[in-house]
């Protein structure tokens, strides 16, 4: 069922949604008075809504096994599309949903920051479903952009300025790695459509590539490698999680994550399967640098937002893993450990943002957190599930995350990538277990500096979110199959 | 009962309980505190209950797989639910059923912080540990294994000693790190076996280079449970730190965890690697019973006396696991559920002490025997049967393991009955010390005698050590059966020329002393037929032979003969007469 007509804008309705929710909020909040303190945390849930009615019409479109290819060839909808969308939809407005109590505490104060949220959506969700290098460029870049701004947006803050200019230069940066290499792949293969792409491949393959492809290929892995925050072109991760106001901070840990890798695994394994001899080695190499970093670096940090930067720095690079198998399950691997990163990244940050101090003002150091189990149990326990599953302690679904990645790794012979990815995540649960230590086995600081008694009055929307996230992480292996059936058709979907 | 899912039920009836604590767990008032207490009370003693009745359910004639619950649970990977019992896994699944209400009861006073998340943590716990010894699945078998590191990582860190988090990290990292390396040798094995179905791993020959690395990435998870020596240095932290209770369950049961993945999975599924490094096991075990055995003697702290003896009694048990002998390993299995019962007991005899006043040296005590002859009493016998006296449980295994490993090498045999004299030396010295004497110190002139409740903790560990120690045969009968399928798996993969069945023969006599028709007489007459022919050095025909003994099923022998023709029928009809009879 492939079919090439002329735009379908039936198959981008939830897009549309976004889009003018996004575009009536814009008119609706130059309309208000400004600086109204309200007008953020409304914005918010509206925008929740919209993203919620966007998943709805994406899951009433959804026809098992379609695929269709539209507007001229730029856009693709398949299984794979459809449940990276869902994801990027319900990851956003969890993060939505966790930040609106903490906006004005945050100092979040004008209400671009869910437009800017929604269009980078829009981003995401054009960059997944992409079927072009054109396509794909203004889907990263719709994304990028938005984001960077999200970085500044505090703008009195130093911290979140530099973190907002660092990650725009290197952002910058990235963008033209990724034009160079789609010109020269464009140059050596005459279509920047995937399709053709990967058909030229097949038959230029016989008779030798052109060098140009391959460098081109190269300079798009060093791109997406930006994107998804993997060794060697990590270094703005930890500084704009830290410069971010905490919501944003999640916010950019979540979705975004998803949507490049997700990018990177369509990329890798449907236009380029067949190099797969070329590439290998490069994420081999990405995975096995983020893999080390990510846990080494983090062992000296005190920070928590540097930590948890450091933290996802690691579990990309265990999902590089997969992609790195190149095979069926490896597809199946990233997919699964997508989802499950997602559910664990925003319930931590979601329960480090309820916590606060005394004035309102957020947790920033490990030390932050000390004793709090005695002072708020469910929300100790809520984090301490997140940081077991970090670390990958079975039965939580962080185990079964690692295990499916180790399982694509090991069917595809990458012994050695394997043995270094389960110690590098003996190393890493270190500081998974440190924060447990610090809530649990520390007393509550007699003379406290910040005494951490507070907490937010739990929102009804961030109630329903940890609860439902910490159960599904807690109880994931009673119910592991639907997750691994999605895994499944995605990954025929891909490889058909 | 037949219906119901009973090994099922025992597993997850501890984790109900749990959830029936969480659910009612407020702040911390005092009535809730009771409440969990009773709570995880109940729901330790009904599961003790429904181990009782896997064993009055289980048929130890057989070396099958009982009781078996089977579901598919991840259809797409071939991974299932699987669990069964057997003579090797139910008698410490009993162990571990009796040892968590005695440490609920144990701590029943002396945890007054954080009751409702301790009580939680132990019945976790449980879980985990009967889970993990009926798993008859690899992945089931791997979560249970590694997610006991959760609730004890957090028992040792709240409840603690002083040094607790230092020991609690450094119990859950190491044995960490030893388990992911097991991890991806069981995901080399499920790509190899097509499933992650244990028996039916364990009926899939692997090449012998293949099983040195396997077997090693197996062997540094186990030995660092069990501990070996130098693994070791986890134990004497944890132990010291945790709490009364978090050691009886640390020394009792966790350590078993060790011994019995060596006797379920590294001796049956790679042979020919255990074969090969026997000799290092020997070495390292002589070496943990003589070593840990000296350093015990120079410990000023009676806990981490106790523990460095367990890395000693347990050097006993990897001993008499890698004889590969019915003896040697009978003895390993007893040796295991005794010094449960034992260590345990000694734990909680510190803890007594402990508690009232709240010193674990050595030299803050001396004399007690003059205030707490109940006390002094069960404290000797205890210390006693730790040392190896006869009509204690610590005897038989002791002995058993000898009697196996004097077979195999006499040399082993000797060097370890030192380790037992040197036990003696410090166990009695340790005894002599705290309770004989005269008493001086002044804070122990008003300290009091066993109470009702200590009693109570102490009289079924009392009773098991002394039962097991007059009359170990009930245990024996249960194991010995499992035993023997399990050493002959390994010596007819070993050498299908049968040489060494004149060994197994012993093996195979002790079972069908029990009247089993599982391994029949006729079936010693094996290796003349296994010499005639030629064939059986195919290793796939033996997998075969092995798979259609094991399962004990016509069926698969009547494949069999089709395959082979007339030309193997003495053999196979004497397989055959065995299955039918």
């Amino acid at each position: 069922m492939i079919g090439f007509f002329a735009p379908d804008f039936k198959l981008i309705i939830p897009e549309l949604i976004l889009l003018v929710t996004s575009l009536l909020l814009l008119i609706g909040g130059a309309l208000y008075k400004s600086g109204n303190p309200d007008l953020p945390r409304r914005f918010s849930q509206y925008a929740i809504v919209a993203l919620l009615i966007a998943l709805v019409v994406l899951v009433l479109q959804y026809k098992p096994t379609e695929k269709w290819i539209t507007f001229e060839g730029l856009i693709l909808q398949d299984d794979f599309v459809y449940f990276a969308k869902i994801l990027i939809l319900a990851g956003t407005a969890a993060v939505l949903a966790v930040s609106i109590p903490v906006l004005s505490k945050e100092n979040i104060t004008s209400y671009e920051h869910s437009i800017l949220i929604l269009l980078a959506t829009v981003g995401m969700m054009l960059m997944v479903e992409s079927n072009d290098f054109m396509a794909l460029f203004i889907g990263l870049e719709m994304q990028g952009l938005c984001l960077y701004v999200l970085a500044g947006l505090n703008r009195d803050r130093l911290l979140s300025s530099e973190a907002a200019l660092k990650y725009f230069v290197l952002g910058a940066l990235a963008t033209c790695l990724y034009l160079y290499g789609a010109s020269l792949i464009y140059g050596f293969s005459g279509s920047t459509n995937f399709e053709v792409l990967g058909d030229v491949i097949r038959i230029q393959s016989n008779e030798g590539l052109g060098i140009g492809l391959l460098v081109g290929i190269v300079f798009i892995v060093a791109a997406l490698a930006f994107k998804v925050s993997a060794v060697p072109f990590h270094m703005w991760t930890p500084d704009v999680y830290q410069g971010c106001s905490t919501p944003i901070t999640a916010f950019i840990a979540a979705a975004p994550k998803v949507a490049g890798m997700i990018v990177f695994l369509r990329l890798m394994m449907s236009p380029f399967l067949l190099l797969y001899g070329e590439w290998q080695e490069l994420i081999f190499f990405l995975s096995f640098a983020s893999m080390v970093v990510g846990a080494f670096a983090a062992l000296r940090q005190n920070d928590l937002k540097r930590l948890l930067a450091y933290s996802a720095i690691g579990q990309m690079g265990y999902i590089l893993l997969g992609l790195a198998a190149g095979n069926d399950e490896g597809i199946q691997a990233v997919f699964v450990y997508l989802t499950i990163y997602l559910i664990m990244i925003i319930g931590t940050f979601g329960c480090l943002l309820c916590l606060r101090g005394k004035g309102y003002e957020g947790v920033q150091y490990i030390e932050d957190l000390s004793g709090i189990s005695t002072l708020h149990p469910k929300i100790a326990f809520a984090l301490a599930i997140f940081m077991f599953s970090m670390a990958g302690i079975p039965p939580l679904a962080g185990f079964f995350a690692k295990f499916y990645v180790f399982k694509a790794a090991i069917s595809a012979g990458l012994f050695g990538l394997a043995i270094a990815g389960v110690l590098t995540s003996v190393v890493a649960s270190y500081y998974y277990l440190k924060i447990v230590k610090v809530m649990y086995f520390d007393r509550v600081p007699e003379i406290p500096t910040p005494s951490y008694g507070q907490i937010l009055t739990l929102s009804p929307e961030l109630k329903i979110v940890l609860n439902f996230f910490a159960i599904v992480i807690l109880f994931f292996f009673v119910f592991p199959n639907p997750l691994l059936e999605m895994a499944q058709l995605a990954a025929l979907a891909i490889l058909s | 009962m037949a219906g119901l899912p009973l090994l099922s039920m025992t597993i997850f009836l501890p984790l109900l309980g749990a959830l029936a604590i969480f659910l009612n767990w407020g702040n911390g008032g005092i009535a809730q505190a009771n409440n969990a207490r009773w709570v995880a009370l109940w729901a330790s003693l009904v599961t003790l209950g429904l181990t009782l009745t896997l064993c009055g359910n289980f048929d130890s004639t057989s070396s099958n797989f009982q009781l078996e619950d089977k579901f598919q649970w991840m259809p797409l990977l071939n991974v299932g639910y699987h669990v069964g019992v057997d003579g090797i896994s139910l008698p410490l699944i009993v162990l571990s059923a009796l040892l968590i209400p005695v440490s609920i009861l144990a701590s029943w006073t002396s945890i007054e912080e954080r009751v409702a998340e301790y009580m939680i943590a132990f019945l976790v716990l449980e879980t985990m540990l009967i889970g993990m010894f009926s798993a008859l699945d690899f992945i089931l078998f791997y979560i249970f294994f590694e997610g006991v590191l959760i609730p004890m990582f957090l028992i040792i860190g709240i409840w603690g000693g002083p040094n607790r988090v230092y020991a609690a990290f450094k119990f859950f990292l190491y044995t960490l790190l030893g388990s992911v390396l097991s991890l991806i040798a069981i995901i080399y094995v499920y790509f190899e076996v097509g499933s992650s179905d244990i028996p039916l791993a364990l009926t899939t020959p692997f090449s012998p280079e293949i099983q040195i690395w396997l077997w090693i990435a197996f062997f540094a998870s186990f030995a660092v449970k069990i501990p070996m020596w130098p693994l070791h240095t986890w134990l004497p932290d944890a132990h010291v730190e945790a709490p009364t209770a978090g050691s009886v369950i640390l020394a009792g049961v966790l350590l078993k965890m060790g011994g019995y993945g060596f006797i379920r999975f590294s001796i049956p599924m790679f042979p020919e690697a255990s074969a090969y490094f026997t000799p290092f096991i020997f070495t390292l075990s002589i070496i943990a019973i003589i070593y840990t055995s000296l350093v015990a003697l120079a410990q000023k702290d009676m806990k981490k006396l106790i523990a460095y003896s367990s890395v000693a009694h347990m050097g006993f048990v990897t001993l008499g696991i890698f004889t590969v002998d019915a003896q040697g390993m009978q003895g390993a299995i007893t040796q295991m559920v005794s010094h449960g019962l034992i260590s345990a007991a000694l734990f909680l005899c510190v803890g007594v002490v402990y508690d009232r006043i709240h010193s674990r040296e050595i030299a803050d005590y001396g004399g007690l025997v003059h205030r707490m002859p109940r006390y002094a009493a069960v404290f000797m016998v205890f210390m006693l049967a730790s040392v190896g006296l006869p009509g204690t449980s610590g005897f038989v295994g002791e002995f058993l393991v000898l009697l196996g490993t004097y077979q195999i090498n006499t040399w082993v045999t000797t060097l370890a009955s030192t380790g037992m004299v040197l036990g003696a030396a410090y166990a009695l010295w340790l005894y002599r010390r705290v309770i004989f004497g005269v008493l001086q110190k002044p804070k122990l002139k008003a300290i009091v005698d066993l109470h009702w409740r200590e009693n109570l903790v102490f009289s079924p560990l009392l009773a098991g050590t002394l039962i097991l120690g007059f009359y170990p045969m009930p245990l024996l009968t249960m194991i010995d059966t499992s035993v023997a399928n399990v050493i002959d798996q390994y010596n007819i993969a070993l050498d299908p020329e049968g040489e060494r069945f004149f060994k197994t023969k012993k093996s195979m006599e002790m079972a069908s002393y029990h009247q089993t028709n599982f391994f029949p007489k006729h079936y010693c007459e094996a290796p003349k037929a296994l010499k005639q022919s030629k064939m059986v050095q195919d290793n796939r025909l033996s997998g075969l032979l092995r798979f259609a003994r094991n399962d004990n099923n016509l069926l698969n022998l009547k494949y069999f003969i089709k395959m082979f023709g007339d030309e193997q029928w003495p053999y196979i009809s004497c397989i055959g007469n065995g299955s039918e009879a």
